[in-house]
This record gives structure tokens, C-alpha cells and sequence, in this order.
């Protein structure tokens, strides 16, 4: 054998020419990948550049149209998740794929359970699911515990363990640290380095850069449905990489911030000694006219809790509110959103608390703001209307028609439509839960936009990001919450990453900096 | 939370069932004129095995997140054919029996075929076979009648050792013999999956279509079990679609009171039956109670209304309004 | 595959608007009355006289009624079993009241009416306020109101004949040759159309069928909407148990129990999702009439009622499979 036959060897799983088509749109277009073994391959991407596309079809869940997959060399195709990964590929999937009712060893030995006379064996199901716990650094999760009762990072990594399971050769993670504390992503890159020198082949998608440039080893970048590049990590600056991803020049990430002094009007939100259980402790905060406020801090500290205690889901808070100066009760999303308050929530996930995916554009909407345009309850479609282009105009929202189901749009739009849905209330008061989630960089960036605009117009925002830069990018000022409460508050310069981590830490307050 | 914190977590619709039935047993004991005896606990077992049966049928496909509206039609069907066939010597008893069984069956993999590969919606789908079913035991038994092998029959309706129910015990005998097997299977395993999250049942490799078409296909099984109890009972077959209709809305109700989530993926057949027999020991009550049988359907329609609204007192812990919509 | 359906868009587009928005499924539910309507002219052609559609049309009408408020409960995503014997107390009350005095006539239909409401509050306020299941609560407040029936009655048959303004609303006529009861029908489905069309409570119905939190969150009342559309249903089955009273001249236990799962069938067999959230009332309409049509030829035929119910099962099960499946996962 030659070194050239050597170099020739194919490599651990390769695609060619794979296209996938959805009604009439492209998701995936002759797209080519090499996976090698002992590698992290980063894929990049905007939202709709066909990443998920490609994972759903190594995984087995959808079937190409046209093109062929190679795994070691052979020919090879999946008619189910079950065959992608009885061959050897685990995903760790976006959405969840843990089954709610079940148990945590019940879901990590879900595919192929240990039986014994036919019947699964509970203790060896047990010893299966303890052992992958270890390797995913989760052993403070009990195998037993139901998984619809454990918060969101440790399902995330239940799934990681579940993958890992299955004893992959190949392990695709699809945006698997997006809901992970701080701790939770230093060990699941500590894993994944393991993994890697234990001679895996990893699929790493992420739309955080510094995540990729400290763990991967190739990268490729997708656009509309096509690899546009492969090279070693490294070799592009971050800039380059962003202008690969959406095919134009990347400047200006965030828009400029007014100075300090320029917001010296009264607080137009303000809440004193908000309480709920032990979830939310002792918060005053006060928002201004033109004011964005970030809420920071590691994930579940009690920032989601907070924005739905003010946006009145959460019954038996104590302490006060506060609009315009006059104490108000909100005890619903139907009175937080009246004209008193005029609030607007962009909640955490739109497809379920969002939008009505197979319901139209129009109707998603116009939804919020029905009272708007009807009178007695009937609507004036003529002042839907106008109201509808405005906005679609407004946000640039790129859709083929205002009558397809809002399911049909991409991440980046249907999250526009999201916040076109409760701007067309012209909103006083706009709390955001994490709303650039999943959403990819061009997008991002007219958000960033619009809530600066929407500040200008005179609008208090209440902001929060589990992505550190956005806080420093976007904020006039960020509360820092730890277990519930805040801990430290950053103004202007002083909003810098180093300080936001360590206030998230908590270090200051001499506290062990555990996460969740 | 120590290990059987878990457990208790776990098996918390079941216990709640067991409860609620403990609870109104008692009180119908207790006003018992004659205490229980062997007497009083054979014919509450009679009464209620029929019943648990159907709901333990029920509660195999709600569990899968489906709901079988034939299940009652099944029983009546089934109770029409053993009329016919559960007849004469042990040998074409037996086979007979067999073959009745093997009826439910078929019906119950017939509801399953047209859900799981016809893709309908469950309850839709069982509600156009229930018709075809109820034809089918009509065409049977045009008018009420028929027989059965009595010997067979006082045998399974008696009791054993002069005090324990035999027909409590043929309820066991299914247990252990049908549902906890499945239970324990992969296939059980994966009727729940789909049941709690079928996107992530898919996603996880998981057979749901084999999973599901078992669960239903032995619901058939167990309604079918109740067709020939209620055979042994009535020593005839009768094509009553009242009694077949109220049986599968009874059935519902069952499920329910006996923990398990009509939205799919909790609770356990165990529990249906101890729902099945809260829910028959109602009827029982008021004749303890002496209450004009004229009241008694309106009774009975309040203690469920009450027993089924209990469960939303778990709406006053509720810490998040948006947990209303799970 | 996606070259047809992109044709089909093109045709689609340049019907008028109403046809466009159609679901293909109402259309196949017309498609398949026009076939049942051939196939039973083959057996006689009387079954295309206007006197026989007319009739067929005026008994579809009571179904019709019915059917219109269990869609507004379906596309919520829920169901209401309580139809039986909620039709049967909005008969019965109406019949009483009629004998109370010298108002009651004036009374009768609005107290039915009024009856029937009251339990669909009650169902209302379970499902939205309590959060138990539909299926159970309207389940448990169908055996209370069979239970207050049977009080009311004694167990017999009632005496009290349907009055006659009942009667005449059943089977009078304002515009000869056409029975008031189809009039009725066609007044109920101009408001139905635009309640779930033009108004904020329509759509605030398909809002919640398709994701209730999400409607929560937009600042929805999804309680009261939930809580009105039961409202909505048990009103309707009383007017249905009302207007069927009237038809056959007096109120009768279970008069209703031949309506619930016809009712169900007809607006599934129009294309609304079980599931809730999608469905048009056009499509009620043409289940309502493919269902009354069905079990007139089946009867005219004399099949034996064994026969009918196997033929009734299996044809809304070939139907179901023609139009009525849910979109494969992969």
C-alpha cells in the first residue's frame, strides 16, 4: 500500500451531493461533508442555512431527496432514527428528544433497553444510565428522577448522557449548550475533548464563537442550503467566519448607545421588594422611558421568573409595582397588556408561548392586538390590514404571503413576527425573554436595532440574554441576579464581561459560585 | 429525595386511585347491613370485574395518549359471540374461549391498524368502528339469548376456599399475566414513550407504531376478558348499545379516577381498576343508602362530578399560571 | 410530488376567494354527497326529488344545530359528550315551561335554551376554570343531566306535548315550501360563519386550539373564551333538542342519545381537527349533510339496523381515510 492509498483512505462517514427539498423550498442543496474520527467539526450558519437539515439527515429522521451518504467507505442510508443510530450516529438534538414522563435511566436506555426473559432489566438499565450520567459529568442527576420535573440545563444534559449511551462513533451535537449554566458547558467541553481523544468523531453546532474557536478543529460554513467553506479552526478571523455565515460585510454589531445623561426621565417601570417563594427575593428595579435594562447572571437564577412576575403569570408574588409612578395589580397577561400598563412580553419559546405555527401570518399577527382594530368585538379588516403591512414593513419580515402557515417562515422570522406581533400594540413597557435565542446573526442584528429605535421612541425595556455580549453590546445598565435575587448592578462602562461573570459568580458576595 | 420519595412519585395516580376506592368501600361497608362478609365481597368483586376490565382495556390506549370509544361495543361483542360458542364439552368450551379472546383481540388491532397506519384521529376512528362492532354483535344476537357452559361459568363467578372471589382472581391472573408483562416490555415502554411526547419517541428510535398497535390490540384482549365475565354472568348474550355506550363513558371516567393523565404517558391499568371499582362502588352506595332509585343516576352524576373535580384542588398549588396549559 | 402541489397553488389562486381558502376537505365532503346522491338515484329517483332533499335537508337541520356548537368546542381542541342529555333537558324544559301560564309559550324556547346554557356554563367552568379534562367533566354533567331528567319525570315519558310555537318553528313555514327548520339552520350558520370569521372571539377560538399558551400569553382571555364557547355548545344542543321536539311533537327520554356521536362524525367528516385549531363551518355543513343522507338511504334501503350501523361505520371510516388523516411524521 501506498502513502497515497493511505491518504486516499476514506474518511470515518462522508456525504456528497445530498439535497433535500421541503414543498418548494431548498433546504439543502448538493451539500458535501467529511466527518473524520478524533475530530470536533464546527458547522456554521445562519438560521435556514440547512444545519438542521443536514443533522436531521445523518440521524436518520428525515431522508435525503438525492446524494449519497459513506460510512467507513460504504454505501450506506437510514430509514429511522433507530438505524442512524444503530450505526453509530447519536444526536443530541436542539428540541429536546427526552420523553417527558419517563424516567432519567428510563430515557438514557430508551433505544435499546437491557432485557432479560424479554422484560427490561431495571437494575442493569440503571448501572447503563449511572454510567453514562458519570461520562457526561451529570452524576448529581438521580436516574429515577421523572425528567419533566428536572429544569431545562439538566435535561439538556440527561440528553448528552442519552447520546453517549449509545456508545456513538459519530456524536452530532446541534446547539446542545444553549440552555446549559456556565458549569454545565465547562464539563461538557471537558467531555467532548475526552471524547474526541478517545477517538470520536464530534458534529458541533453552535452559534456561539467562542465556543467553536476554543473547542473545534475544522470548520464549515453553510449558506441557503450549500457549504460555501471548509477549513482548518484558526486559519479565519471571527469576522471572516460571520461574513462567510451571512455573505456580506459584518460591521456594527450594535448600535451606539446614548449617552448616560440622555436618560434623566422618571422611571416608567419600577418594582419594589418583588417576591415569589424562594424564586424571586427582595427585587426593586426601576426601568426608564428610553431605557434598555439587561438582566444577567447565569442561567435560572430567577430572570425568566422575574419577567413573567411583572408580566402577571405567576400568582402570589409579594411587594409592588409600579407604572408611571402609580401602584398597579397585574394579575394577567390580558391586564399587563392593557393600555394602563400597555406591556408586552417576547416570551422564551416561541414556538409554543409565541406563535400558533399552523396558524397564517396574518392571524399570528394580529392576535395580540385584536382589541386594536375591532370595535364590539368585530374586526375591521381594512384597519388589520394596514396595521399588518405596517409592521411587516417595519421589520423587514420575509415572508411568501401573509396567508402560509407562520411554521413555514424561518427561526429568524418567525421570532420578528413574534415581536411584530406585540409591537402593533405600540407597547410602553417591553420585557424580552432571551429573544435572540436560535436566531441567526443577520437577524440579530436588526434586533439590536429595533430595540435601540424602540427605546428612542420613548418605550422601557427590560431585557434578558444568556449571551454575555448582547448585555454589554445592547444595555444602558444590567441587573446581575444570583439565586433569586440582585446582586450587583452595572452601569455604562462598567458592563464589561469580566465584571458580568463574576457578579454571575457571585464571587463578590463571598458565595460558593455554583451553578443551579 | 431518597429512593422511594421516587417510587412514591412514580405511582402517585395509582395510590390516589387505591385511595379514593379504599375510601368509598369503606363507607359502603360500613353501612352494610351485613358487614363484609364472603357474600357482600363476591358480588362487589362480580360487579366490579366486569367494569375493571373494560377500564383496564381503556387505560392501555390512553396511555398511549389515544382513547378507545369502542372499548364498551368490544365487550358487548364479545359477550354476544360467547353466547354462541362458549358452549358444550371442555373442548370446544376451551376453544371457544380461545376464539372469543381472539375476536377482541382482532378488534382491538383493527382500531390500532386504522390509528396507527391509517394515521386518524383516535377518537373519530373509534367511534366508526364502535358502530361497526355494535352491528356485528347485533347481527349476532338480534334479540337477547344464547347460553354458555354454566360449569365454567359458577366456576369463575364463585369463590375460592369459600371466601376469595375466583373472579377477582381471573382480574389478577390478567394482571400479571397481560399488563404487567407489558408493562415491563419494550413495547410498553414505547406505548408510554409515544404517549408522553411522540416527537421525542421518534426521535429517540423508539417503535411506537409496534408499541401503540400492541396497546390497543390488547385492550381489545381485556375488553374482550370483560365480554366473557359478563357471559358468565348473565349466562346470555345481549346486543344492548346502552349498556355498551354507558361501559366506554364509564370506562373514561375509570381511567381517570384511577390516576391516569388522559393526555398520555402516566398512570397504569392497576389503577384504572381500582378506579373501575371506586366508580361501580357509587351504585353500590345509594342501595346502602336506601336512596329512591329514581335519584340514583343524579347521585351518581354528582359524586362524579365532585370525585373528578377533586383533582383540580392540584390547580391551588399551582406556582406558574402558564402550567395550566400542560 | 411538489410540482403538483405547486399547481395546485396556481389553480388554487385563481378561484375567488372563498373557494381558495377552502380546505381540500370540505370540497371532498361535497364531492362525496354529490357521489352518495348518484349512487342512490341508481337505486331510485326519488332520491333526487326536491320533496325528498327538502325533507333530508329539514331533518339535517336538527343534526345541523348541534353540530354548529360542538365544532365551537372541537376547534378549542375539546369535546363535549354532555350533547345527549343536555338536547333532551332543553326539550323537556321548553315543553314544560310552555305549560306555565298564560307567558308560557312566550317562554318556552328561550327557557330551553336558557337550560342548555347553563349546562354548557357548567362544563365551561370546569374545563376553563377547573382544568379537568372535557372529556370528563362534560362526561360527569351528561349523567347529572340525565339524573335531573329522570327525577323530573319519574321515570316515564313525559305528558307534556311540544307547544305549538316549538312545533311550528320545526316544521312550519314562513317561505312556503321551505320548513322553518332549515331557515333556522341557515341563520344559525350566517352567525357561526361570522363569529369565526369577522369577529375577535373567532379567532381568539382557533388562537387556543392551536396553542393555548401562546393565546394566554398574547393577553387573551383564554378562560372566558373557553368558558363561552361551552356556553355556545350546550345553547345549541338545547335549541337542537328544542327543534327536534318540535318535529316529532313532543320531548322524550334519550331523544338525544342518536345525536352525539353523528354530530361528533359530521364535523370531523368536514375537516375540522379533532385536535382543535382548524376546521371550517363549511365543512360542518357538508358533514352534517353527508351523515343525514347516509342514514336516510340506509333506512329507505330497509337494511336491517345491524346492517345499517356496520355500512355507517365503515363508510365514515373509508372517508376518514380518504381525507381525514393526520400528515405522516417524516
Amino acid at each position: 500500500m501506498t502513502t497515497a492509498e493511505i491518504e486516499a483512505k476514506p474518511p470515518l462517514f462522508r456525504m456528497e451531493g445530498v439535497s433535500k427539498r421541503y414543498g418548494g423550498v431548498r433546504a439543502l442543496e448538493n451539500a458535501k461533508l467529511d466527518v473524520e474520527a478524533g475530530h470536533i467539526h464546527a458547522i456554521l450558519g445562519e438560521n435556514g442555512a440547512g444545519k438542521s437539515t443536514l443533522i436531521k439527515i445523518m440521524a436518520g429522521v428525515v431522508a435525503a431527496d438525492e446524494g449519497r451518504m459513506l460510512l467507513d467507505g460504504r454505501d450506506i442510508s437510514f430509514r429511522s432514527p433507530a438505524a442512524a443510530s444503530a450505526a453509530g450516529i447519536a444526536c443530541v438534538f436542539q428540541e429536546l428528544s427526552l420523553i417527558p414522563d419517563l424516567s432519567v435511566a428510563d430515557n438514557i436506555a430508551i433505544a435499546d433497553p437491557p432485557r432479560r426473559f424479554g422484560l427490561i432489566d431495571r437494575r442493569a438499565q440503571r448501572a447503563i444510565a449511572e454510567e453514562a450520567l458519570a461520562r457526561a459529568g451529570a452524576e448529581d442527576i438521580h436516574p429515577r428522577a421523572a425528567v419533566k420535573d428536572l429544569p431545562l440545563s439538566r435535561r439538556q444534559m440527561v440528553e448528552i448522557a442519552k447520546a453517549l449511551a449509545s456508545k456513538p462513533r459519530i456524536l452530532i451535537l446541534d446547539e446542545a449548550t444553549s440552555a446549559l449554566t456556565a458549569g454545565d458547558v465547562a464539563k461538557v467541553f471537558a467531555v467532548l475533548k475526552r471524547l474526541r481523544s478517545e477517538g470520536l468523531a464530534l458534529l458541533y453546532i453552535s452559534h456561539r464563537m467562542h465556543e467553536i474557536a476554543e473547542l473545534a478543529d475544522t470548520c464549515t460554513v453553510f449558506r441557503n442550503g450549500r457549504n460555501v467553506a471548509s477549513f482548518r479552526a484558526g486559519t479565519r478571523s471571527n469576522s471572516e467566519v460571520v461574513e462567510m455565515m451571512i455573505g456580506r460585510e459584518y460591521s456594527n454589531v450594535f448600535p451606539p448607545k446614548p449617552p448616560r445623561a440622555a436618560i434623566t426621565k422618571p422611571p416608567r417601570l419600577e418594582c419594589r421588594n418583588l417576591g415569589w417563594g424562594d424564586r424571586l427575593r427582595d427585587i426593586s428595579l426601576s426601568v426608564a422611558e428610553g431605557e434598555v435594562v439587561g438582566l444577567g447572571g447565569l442561567d435560572g437564577q430567577g430572570q425568566r421568573d422575574l419577567l413573567l412576575a411583572l408580566f402577571g403569570v405567576l400568582p402570589g408574588t409579594t411587594g409592588s409595582v409600579l407604572i408611571d409612578g402609580a401602584p398597579m395589580t397585574i394579575a394577567s397577561p390580558a391586564a399587563a397588556r392593557a393600555s394602563r400598563s400597555a406591556m408586552a412580553l417576547i416570551p422564551e419559546d416561541r414556538k409554543t408561548e409565541g406563535l400558533m405555527l399552523p396558524m397564517t401570518v396574518r392571524e399570528n399577527l394580529s392576535f395580540a392586538a385584536l382589541d386594536h382594530v375591532s370595535r364590539g368585538g368585530i374586526i375591521d379588516r381594512t384597519a388589520e390590514e394596514q396595521l399588518i403591512d405596517e409592521m411587516v414593513r417595519l421589520l423587514a419580515i420575509k415572508t411568501a404571503g401573509l396567508d402560509i402557515p407562520v411554521g413555514a417562515l424561518s427561526g429568524g422570522n418567525q421570532q420578528k413576527v413574534v415581536i411584530a406581533k406585540w409591537l402593533m400594540r405600540k407597547p410602553r413597557i417591553v420585557l424580552l425573554n432571551d429573544p435572540t435565542r436560535g436566531i441567526d446573526v443577520g437577524t440579530k442584528q436588526e434586533m439590536y436595532q429595533l430595540l435601540r429605535r424602540l427605546a428612542d421612541a420613548g418605550a422601557a425595556i427590560l431585557f434578558y440574554s444568556t449571551d454575555y455580549d448582547e448585555l454589554i453590546g445592547c444595555c444602558d445598565r444590567v441587573l446581575v441576579l444570583y439565586d433569586g435575587r440582585i446582586v450587583r448592578e452595572l452601569e455604562g462602562r462598567d458592563i464589561t464581561e469580566h465584571a458580568l461573570i463574576a457578579s454571575a459568580l457571585n464571587v463578590e458576595g463571598g458565595r460558593e459560585g455554583a451553578a443551579t | 429525595m431518597s429512593e422511594w420519595r421516587y417510587w412514591l412519585n412514580e405511582q402517585r395516580g395509582t395510590l390516589m386511585g387505591l385511595a379514593i376506592f379504599l375510601l368509598m368501600f369503606a363507607v359502603y361497608i360500613a353501612n352494610h347491613p351485613a358487614g363484609l362478609t364472603a357474600n357482600v365481597a363476591q358480588t362487589a368483586a362480580n360487579k366490579g370485574v366486569l367494569f375493571a376490565f373494560v377500564a383496564m382495556a381503556q387505560a392501555l390506549v390512553v396511555i398511549t395518549a389515544g382513547i378507545d370509544l369502542s372499548v364498551g361495543m368490544i365487550f358487548i361483542l364479545t359477550n354476544c359471540l360467547a353466547s354462541w360458542i362458549v358452549v358444550g364439552e371442555p373442548l370446544p368450551t376451551a376453544l371457544g374461549l380461545v376464539a372469543v379472546l381472539a375476536a377482541g383481540m382482532a378488534c382491538g388491532a383493527i382500531n390500532g391498524l386504522l390509528v396507527i397506519y391509517g394515521r386518524l384521529q383516535p377518537i373519530v376512528a373509534t367511534i366508526a368502528t364502535g358502530a361497526v362492532y355494535f352491528g356485528l354483535a347485533l347481527l349476532l344476537r338480534p334479540f337477547p339469548g344464547g347460553s354458555v357452559n354454566e360449569d365454567v361459568a359458577d366456576a369463575l363467578t364463585g369463590r375460592l376456599f369459600g371466601v376469595i372471589p375466583s373472579s377477582l382472581v381471573a382480574l389478577a391472573a390478567a394482571v400479571v399475566l397481560v399488563w404487567l408483562p407489558f408493562r415491563r416490555s419494550r413495547l410498553g415502554r414505547a406505548a408510554y414513550a409515544a404517549g408522553s411526547s411522540e416527537q421525542a419517541a421518534f426521535m429517540s428510535g423508539v417503535p411506537i407504531r409496534r408499541g401503540k398497535f400492541a396497546a390497543y390490540t390488547l385492550a381489545g384482549l381485556l375488553a374482550a376478558m370483560g365480554g366473557l365475565f359478563l357471559t358468565f354472568f348473565t349466562y346470555t348474550g345481549e346486543a344492548a348499545y346502552a349498556s355498551g355506550s354507558g361501559y366506554t363513558l364509564w370506562s373514561i371516567a375509570a381511567v381517570v379516577l384511577g390516576g391516569v393523565s388522559l393526555y398520555g404517558g402516566r398512570g397504569s391499568a392497576v389503577g384504572a381498576i381500582f378506579g373501575a371499582f371506586a366508580a361501580r362502588t357509587t351504585g353500590d352506595m345509594l342501595f346502602v343508602f336506601d336512596v329512591d332509585p329514581l335519584w340514583q343516576p343524579l347521585l351518581q352524576g354528582v359524586v362524579l362530578m365532585i370525585a373528578v373535580s377533586i383533582g383540580s384542588l392540584a390547580l391551588l398549588r399551582v406556582r406558574n399560571r402558564l402550567d395550566w396549559f400542560q | 410530488m411538489s410540482d403538483t402541489s405547486e399547481d395546485r397553488i396556481s389553480i388554487r389562486t385563481r378561484l375567488p376567494v372563498f373557494l381558495r381558502r377552502a380546505d381540500p376537505a370540505v370540497l371532498t365532503a361535497f364531492g362525496c354527497i354529490l357521489l352518495l346522491l348518484f349512487l342512490s338515484s341508481l337505486y331510485s329517483s326519488n332520491f333526487l326529488s326536491l320533496n325528498y332533499l327538502l325533507q333530508q335537508l329539514k331533518v339535517a337541520s336538527f343534526l345541523g344545530v348541534v353540530a354548529a356548537g360542538v365544532m365551537v368546542v372541537i376547534l378549542l381542541g375539546h369535546i363535549d359528550l354532555s350533547i345527549p342529555w343536555v338536547m333532551t333537558t332543553g326539550a323537556m324544559m321548553a315543553c314544560a315551561a310552555a305549560g306555565f301560564g298564560a307567558i308560557g309559550p312566550v317562554i318556552a324556547i328561550p327557557f330551553g335554551i336558557l337550560c342548555g346554557t347553563a349546562f354548557g356554563l357548567l362544563n365551561g367552568f370546569g374545563v376553563a376554570y377547573l382544568r379537568i379534562p372535557s372529556m370528563i367533566v362534560t362526561l360527569a354533567s351528561n349523567v347529572v343531566a340525565q339524573g335531573l331528567m329522570v327525577v323530573y319525570t319519574g321515570g316515564f315519558s313525559p305528558q307534556d306535548s311540544a307547544p305549538p310555537a316549538v312545533r311550528w318553528l320545526a316544521t312550519g313555514f314562513v317561505i312556503p315550501g321551505l320548513p322553518n327548520a332549515i331557515l333556522v339552520w341557515v341563520a344559525i350558520s350566517a352567525i357561526m360563519v361570522f363569529l369565526f370569521t369577522r369577529t375577535s372571539f373567532g379567532r381568539a377560538v382557533y388562537g387556543i386550539g392551536n396553542s393555548e399558551r401562546a393565546a394566554y400569553l398574547s393577553g387573551v382571555d383564554t378562560r372566558r373564551i373557553v368558558m363561552i364557547a361551552f356556553a355556545i355548545s350546550g345553547a345549541l344542543s338545547a335549541f337542537g333538542g328544542v327543534l327536534l321536539a318540535g318535529y316529532s311533537s313532543k320531548a322524550a327520554q334519550a331523544m338525544g342519545d342518536a345525536y352525539l356521536l353523528p354530530a361528533i362524525a359530521a364535523v370531523v367528516l368536514g375537516g375540522t381537527s379533532i385536535l382543535g385549531g382548524r376546521g371550517s363551518y363549511l365543512g360542518t355543513v357538508a358533514g352534517v349533510i353527508l351523515i343525514t343522507l347516509l342514514q336516510s338511504i340506509l333506512s329507505v334501503m330497509q337494511m336491517p339496523e345491524a346492517g345499517r350501523q356496520i355500512v355507517y361505520g365503515v363508510v365514515i371510516i373509508v372517508m376518514l381515510l380518504l381525507y381525514g388523516r393526520t400528515p405522516p411524521n417524516r
